[in-house]
């Protein structure tokens, strides 16, 4: 009986919740769907010339039936000109969304950008992605900022030849590559993520590829048009040691070739260390800890990521049993009010139960979320 | 200690077809002939590139392939040898966790009754006592009561990995094959998997089969180390003597490639040109020749014996004969 | 607040899931409701209708009007009586009369009664002998797949329509009663469509047979018939029921084409196909548009909602194929 008047309950603050998720959306979508927006609506300052991308306050959120999920809750995080940021933590901690965010590809129409800022310096003069209409980020997309995806085996078109592939991305993007000299670039751009026989991949068909080869003409296509920040979203996860350790190197030596910069979303520490200048550690969408690859993983700070370097088996280090941390992510609909890994952590004082924690310096470029290391 | 399964030179081919009427025009060797036997209690970490074969070498020795040659030992009974009848009897003691969480349980059924329905079958505890003996098996893996009833689709990949070590479990096995079952899971969550694998070894006395791409992972749970390319272990030896001293030049350049979480110690990488070779046409000799910086005229041609060097080190390469 | 979040998360079974997605989808709901409507219409109706499926209306001469079923003391071989047909729709004959003077309206119960009825037993018939042939194709697989398959090519080779014209002439020259000749149909066009449920089968098995846990029942050691029947069946059912309603509207369409063409459900027998079938008279196609156009509309909507419903339940099953 009691049961039945809980789920009655239920039931109906579920309707409420689509009720006012759907106001909601359609106010957002409405705002989306603008058309002819002037350029001074969307142009902003960066606060930094030498960044060539700032997120300032990003929150991205999904209306669902089971209620608000704050994939992205209050992410600040810059990306300085010529460097690798890394974006570490587990699946579901908003890492992918963030990246999906810069490109304004969140799926619509349950995710929304709700607030915040996304400073993007373009040459013609800083930007706020998250003001820009779509049609104007299309220019972007692709062309100044690109992204390579986790999966080599579907983001080809399997019933292209790579060479087609290839040249339909710079005529598309680069209209000051004349037709004749389309065949000659690509062949340029296949040698330059070191695939050997560049002629004999350009006529060849994706499935006739390894993972490996995908993955370098992946980067390839990313790379056709000369972009500022490549968006890397676990490009290795799907490959074997050996082959990421081919891709890794590419993407190290390429940084160095064209100067661009590299935001890198991956799970894995070790691809971290290797390749970033500076990381960000993401949990439950906030970020718990950010700073130089030294700070991080020499001088964690933040409970969740000592747990992480910890919990992860080093070659040649024995340990008995591997440090683990309890527990599980929360749950994203009912988001606790206290810090977000109170539950699951190992140096809980009191003020934990108290506010969320926020991201505060405790080092000169080194910033943590933790009532540890509070002053006063 | 005793040697609880034994693997003899197994071999499992694929059928290549084509023409007209489908007939057999070649083999996929994707197991060549591996030997290697297990104690009671201990794990054996088989490490490779996908396509290497590791899967295949897993799912065969429990039969749920036919070979092409070769005998699995199990406690005795040699697997290859049993009727059908005597095979379904014997499955409970030989179990395998799989790498996907999401594929490997049956979406339309209750935890209770995914865990509890081999039980049943093989009639391992009376129908009577049956919930509680799930419930303590779950409790067991790190589940708990309540999530008897609940069906597959509310449950995260690492709790669904829970359960399919529960589902295992609970046929009182005694060689359990794991076919990469961390590879999906969040780095916080492997180590929860990992140490949830150990802890039952210990009190239950289980061996493992561990298949892994994860060198790290290996290390941490294996006492003993096959290392395997295009369907051949190429190096073999105990845990603490492989990472100490690899000598295959393949097992050298696979360790080098992990990447370390460490940013002050810059890697002497031995980085492998080209991909693997298709193993439907190995090249000729030692396969591992068309990528090995070591490579010798003799290596083109003859195919190198797997030979026992000290201290149980077992490699296949010229280097060393 | 802590209370809401217990149970907002429920125990949910996979079914519940599954309805709860299908309510969600208007168009699924209407598909419903009209087919609700149409069995309603189509089973209950003929119980309430005054008359019944070949009761004949005639006019005296003094214009009453009276039936068959109810001569008022009249006889219909009387002279200077006319049958009442072709009449438009009034009180007593909402849709009118035919060009036999029958109720339009009560036949039009009757005949859904029959395209519904041989709709469910055709797709049953045809999911009877396709889930078998298919299951043991996919199961077994080897020769006796490749048998199968081959058999499945040559059902999809025949051309259903001259099939049906040959028959209909074999069931003349036998003098098949023209009752039996509905159990003939039915019969001849289950035979025909068990092919494609059949190749659905076999590939939903095929790919179920590589997922990882139907390598687990095996690895567990349950005996093979418990794996078909408690593994394999479960998650063949949701595209078996999708196909099955979308089939439905396919049955009852190709019913109608035969029954247009003279060879399916015959006189005096009701069908909405044979009463559409009146068109081919171009003076009732002009001037009579009540006489042909109510069948044709059911059969449309009908078969609609069917399709709504089968849309509904696919995407409520599989959520993915959405977008």
């Amino acid at each position: 009986m009691v049961n039945k008047t809980v789920q009655a309950e239920a039931k109906k603050r579920m309707k409420e919740i689509a009720k006012s998720n759907k106001a909601i959306i359609k106010k957002f979508e409405k705002e989306k769907k603008r058309k002819n927006v002037s350029q001074i609506e969307y142009q902003t300052d960066m606060h930094n010339p030498n960044n060539i991308l700032e997120i300032d306050n990003l929150h991205t959120y999904f209306y669902t039936d089971m209620g608000v999920v704050k994939s992205v809750n209050g992410v600040t995080l810059e990306i300085p000109q010529g460097k690798t940021v890394a974006l570490v933590g587990e699946s579901g901690c908003g890492k992918s969304v963030t990246s999906l965010s810069i490109m304004k590809l969140v799926s619509g129409p349950s995710g929304q950008i709700t607030n915040g800022q996304i400073r993007y310096n373009r040459p013609s003069g800083p930007i706020d992605i998250v003001k820009t209409p779509i049609s104007q980020m299309q220019h972007i997309r692709g062309n100044e900022i690109s992204m390579i995806f986790q999966e080599p085996m579907t983001s080809l078109n399997p019933v292209f030849r790579i060479g087609a592939q290839i040249d339909e991305a710079i005529m598309l993007h680069r209209p000051d590559v004349k037709k004749a000299d389309v065949k000659k670039q690509t062949i340029k751009m296949l040698e330059l993520v070191g695939i050997a026989r560049a002629e004999g991949i350009y006529k060849s068909f994706p499935h006739e590829l390894s993972g490996g080869m995908r993955q370098r003409v992946m980067i390839a296509m990313s790379l056709c048009c000369n972009p500022r920040l490549i968006i890397a979203d676990e490009p290795t996860t799907a490959l074997d040691v050996t082959i990421q350790a081919q891709v890794l190197e590419l993407l190290r030596d390429l940084k160095t070739k064209i100067d661009a910069s590299i935001l890198l979303i991956t799970h894995d520490l070790g691809v971290v260390a290797e390749m970033a200048d500076f990381v960000v550690v993401m949990y439950a969408g906030k970020i718990a800890e950010q700073g130089t690859v030294h700070d991080v993983f020499l001088n964690p700070k933040h409970p969740y990521t000592m747990g992480l370097i910890k919990s992860k088996p080093v070659v040649n280090q024995e340990v008995d049993r591997l440090y683990s941390i309890p527990g599980q992510v929360p749950n994203p609909v009912h988001l606790p009010n206290h810090c977000f890994f109170k539950d699951r952590c190992d140096k809980c004082i009191g003020a934990c139960s108290g506010d969320v924690p926020k991201l505060r310096q405790v080092d000169y470029s080194h910033k943590v979320a933790c009532h540890l290391y509070e002053e006063d | 200690m005793n040697t609880i399964l034994k693997v003899d030179g197994l071999k499992k081919y694929y059928d290549i077809k084509g023409g007209l009427f489908q007939r057999v025009v070649g083999h996929v060797k994707a197991v060549d002939g591996i030997s290697f036997e297990i104690q009671a209690g201990s794990t054996f970490g088989l490490v490779g590139e996908s396509g290497c074969g590791k899967t295949t070498v897993g799912r065969t020795l429990l039969r749920l392939h036919s070979n092409n040659g070769g005998k699995v030992i199990f406690d005795g009974k040699d697997v290859f040898a049993l009727s059908n009848k005597e095979l379904r009897a014997i499955r409970p003691e030989l179990q395998i966790i799989f790498q996907d969480p999401y594929s490997s349980l049956s979406p339309k059924m209750p935890v209770g009754e995914i865990i509890g329905e081999a039980v049943r079958e093989h009639k391992l505890v009376p129908e009577k006592e049956l919930r509680n003996y799930v419930m303590q098996i779950m409790r067991e893996c790190g589940l708990q009561d309540h999530h008897i009833d609940r069906y597959p689709h509310e449950f995260s990949g690492g709790q669904r990995q829970r359960i399919c070590i529960a589902r295992a479990v609970a046929l009182k096995p005694k060689v359990i094959v794991c076919d990469e079952p961390v590879s999906a899971l969040d780095v916080s969550v492997q180590a929860q998997i990992i140490n949830l694998l150990m802890d039952l070894q210990k009190e239950r006395g289980l061996s493992y089969v561990f298949i892994s791409h994860d060198l790290s992972v290996v290390e941490h749970i294996s006492d003993e180390v096959g290392v395997m390319y295009l369907g051949n272990l190429v190096e073999k030896a105990p845990k603490k003597e492989i990472f100490k001293n690899p000598m295959h030049p393949y097992t050298q350049s696979l360790f080098s490639a992990i990447p370390t979480p460490d940013p002050t110690i810059k890697m002497n990488r031995i980085v492998l040109e080209g991909d693997i070779p298709s193993p439907a046409n190995p090249p000729s000799g030692c396969k591992f020749h068309t990528r090995c910086r070591d490579c010798m005229e003799m290596c083109k041609v003859v195919a190198p014996e797997y030979k026992c060097q000290d201290n149980e080190h077992y490699v296949a390469c010229h280097k060393y004969n | 607040m802590a209370q809401e979040n217990i149970n907002l998360e429920k125990v949910v079974t996979p079914g519940q899931l599954v309805t709860k997605r299908f309510l969600r989808n208007k168009l699924a709901i209407v598909g419903v409701g009209i087919l609700i409507a149409m069995f309603i219409f189509s089973f209950l109706g003929p119980l309430i209708s005054p008359y019944g499926e070949y009761t004949i209306f005639y006019h005296t001469i003094d214009g009453v009007e009276f039936s068959t079923e109810n001569l008022q003391g009249n006889n219909p071989a009387e002279i200077g009586v006319t049958i009442a047909n072709k009449q438009s729709p009034s009180s007593l004959h909402w849709f009118g009369t035919d060009k036999d003077g029958r109720d339009i309206f009560t036949r039009l119960m009757y005949g859904g009664r029959i395209s519904l009825t041989i709709g469910f037993v055709v797709v049953l018939f045809q999911l009877g002998l396709g889930v078998t042939l298919g299951g043991i194709a996919g199961y077994f697989g080897g020769k006796i797949d490749n048998l199968i398959m081959r058999m499945v090519d040559i059902m999809y080779c025949l051309p259903a329509l001259p099939i049906m014209l040959i028959i209909s002439s074999l069931l003349l020259a036998y003098d098949v009663p023209q009752d039996q000749k509905i159990y003939w149909l039915t019969l001849v066009m289950g035979i025909m469509g068990w092919a494609g449920v059949a190749r659905l089968v076999r590939g939903q098995i095929l790919s179920l047979r590589e997922q990882e846990f139907m390598v687990a029942t095996e690895a567990t050691g349950i005996h093979p018939s418990r794996r078909i029947l408690k593994h394999l069946v479960p998650n063949v059912m949701p595209q078996l029921i999708v196909v099955a309603t979308m089939g439905m509207g396919g049955v009852i369409l190709t019913e109608a084409a035969y029954s247009y063409l003279g060879i399916g459900v015959p006189f005096p027998y009701a069908s909405w196909g044979n009463m559409v079938n009146v068109v081919k008279d171009p003076i009732i196609l002009r001037e009579y548009i009540f006489m042909w156009l109510p069948p044709g509309v059911f059969i449309l909507t009908t078969v609609l909602g069917f399709n709504f419903v089968g849309d509904g339940l696919r995407d409520a099953f599989d959520p993915k194929m959405k977008r």
